[in-house]
């Protein structure tokens, strides 16, 4: 298949599979941040790039027979990989019987949250979600290094899709409830799916939205470069600063226990300030990157080479 | 009692919503140019999507999931007719709309319809 | 072996977009298989904490049996550092193609050559 247009929508389907999949395995969080997030923002991504190449493959599969080998072999490693392991669904196998029982009895004492996803991300595993929410905010700074700097940004400005009535009228009537339902997903992802992830991406994409639909400027006024920026370094540090604050306190680092006077309350507390700041993160990230790729435009090939 | 009669409904709702989503994708493979296979995959969105929903909500056992399906319902049937229209509009402006929709019956003194593919 | 074909599924899954990874020359296309094979490894994370007949893991009255909640939280994480890694290699494929003119290997590694001995 030569046309990417094609190979990037099918893509685009095969993540919304997956997180239909998801679902029939009983995990809602990640179904739904695996369908906003792949059947939504990556293939959006896709698109843009695709905008700034050549919608076409030149040349087919180059060097077949070296990727049919390491494909069948690294399959047959796998596959005998899996002949020790117990079978799909079983209740007692080696993941699910020592620390996931812990966590599974004692969510709701420890961390009073019945979401045991989001007191697992949040609380018990709160430095993995620290490491990640640097991660995203790393490579929102690598996209901002690579696209921000000389951009082909002409002066025309393009035309924001002025003829677009129904378009419009829909989105303006739709894009509050997308981002109240940002905030929705943000505060009740401990007691249902839901946690700051995904609430960062539904409320980007509401960004991306309004910003596809009445011009990247009308959106930059509101999002701003300067915006975008403090809002992300924000997100991280709230995130940080709860841990310093239990450190201050006299606790771990992370241990919101901390951070009230019932513990209970505390890890309550601390499990809202930390989802508050990765939501506020992702979703500043996000809309920084699509305004950035937003911003470059097709350059003819007699001009290239020059930036 | 009722209780069967609401489940029997649901079922039946249910089922009618599938019905519609599987003429839905026969209908995007099987018609001929792209309007009329667009027009099949917005009854797949509006009527196979609502009917499965309102199925759904008559089956669900409290107040808070009627609810919630119902806003799903709603925002469903907004916007899943705009991009229906975007699509459309778009291969508007691709230039789809210049072929023609329906392939011309040949004239009877040609042979008949093995004459065109 | 029947309890194991799932898994052997997600493998050709996964095998699928290594495949595209390293046989195609586009670079969005090397990018959309290795998304392929992310999808896919997390696939095999949620088969391996499935449980059969359990429920979501959000406590509820009168549930006993919930499926593993761990390979969700670092699926979770996975897929938001994925989008992370695929947004900074868009960029990157951006800035190729304004550089070199092209995203496809073959022709990329001649430009890459005229580039660095002009």
């Amino acid at each position: 298949m030569r046309d990417l247009f094609a190979v990037i929508m099918l893509s685009g389907i095969y993540s919304l599979i997956a997180a239909s999949l998801f679902i029939t395995m009983d995990a809602a969080d990640v179904a739904f941040t695996e369908a906003a997030v792949g059947a939504g923002v990556s293939t959006l991504l896709l698109l843009k790039t695709l905008a700034l190449v050549d919608r076409h493959e030149s040349t087919g599969p180059t060097r077949p027979g070296l990727a049919i080998t390491v494909v069948i072999a690294t399959g047959a490693l796998l596959a005998y990989g899996t002949l020790d392991m117990h079978p799909f669904g079983e209740t007692h196998t080696p993941s699910n019987d020592h620390i996931a029982a812990y966590y599974l009895e004692n969510s709701i004492e420890d961390t009073g949250v019945p979401n045991v996803v989001t007191s697992i991300l949040a609380s018990y595993r709160g430095f993995d979600t620290l490491g990640e929410l640097i991660v995203i905010f790393t490579a929102g700074i690598g996209v901002i290094v690579l696209l921000g700097q000389t951009g082909t940004s002409d002066s025309e400005i393009r035309p924001a899709m002025r003829q677009h009535l129904v378009l419009r009228v829909v989105s303006k009537i739709l894009i509050p409830f997308i981002m109240l339902f940002a905030f929705y997903v943000q505060f009740h992802g401990e007691y249902g799916p839901g946690g700051g992830f995904q609430a960062g991406v539904i409320f980007a994409s509401a960004v991306i939205l309004y910003s596809i639909l009445f011009g990247p400027e009308a959106a930059r006024s509101v999002f701003s470069n300067a915006t975008t920026r403090i809002l992300a370094v924000s997100g991280v540090l709230l995130f940080a600063c709860t841990g310093i604050v239990s450190m201050l306190k006299g606790k771990a680092f992370l241990d919101y226990s901390a951070l009230a006077e019932d513990p209970v309350s505390g890890q309550l507390l601390g499990i809202l300030l930390v989802e508050l700041g990765v939501g506020i993160t992702v979703a500043a990230v996000l809309i920084r990157v699509f305004l950035e790729f937003d911003e470059r435009r097709w350059q003819p090939d007699d001009q290239r080479g020059q930036s | 009692m009722a209780e069967t009669i609401v489940s029997f409904i649901a079922a039946c709702l249910l089922l009618l919503g599938c019905l519609f989503c599987v003429t839905g994708a026969v209908g995007m493979i099987r018609f001929p140019n792209f309007f009329a296979r667009v027009h099949a995959t917005s009854v797949t969105d509006s009527l196979g999507a609502g009917l499965i929903l309102i199925g759904l909500a008559l089956l669900s056992d409290s107040a808070t999931p009627v609810f919630k399906l119902l806003f799903i319902l709603l925002f469903t049937l907004i916007t899943a007719p705009t991009a229906v229209h975007a699509l459309t509009k778009a291969a508007m402006h691709a230039g789809s709309h210049t072929a023609s929709p329906i392939e011309e019956l040949p004239a009877s003194d040609e042979g008949g319809p093995s004459s065109k593919h | 072996m029947t309890g194991l074909l799932v898994f052997w599924v997600i493998f050709a899954l996964m095998m699928t977009g290594l495949y595209v990874t390293i046989a195609h020359d586009n670079l969005i296309k090397k990018v959309v298989g290795l998304g392929i094979l992310q999808v896919s490894v997390f696939m095999l994370y949620i088969a391996i904490a499935n449980v059969r007949g359990a429920a979501i893991p959000i406590l509820k009255e009168g549930e006993s049996l919930y499926s593993n909640p761990l390979p969700h939280v670092l699926i979770l994480t996975a897929i938001v550092v994925g989008i992370a890694t695929v947004a900074l290699a868009l960029a990157l494929v951006i800035r190729i193609r304004e550089r070199f003119g092209t995203i496809e290997e073959a022709a990329l590694e001649s430009a890459a050559r005229d580039w660095s001995e002009r």
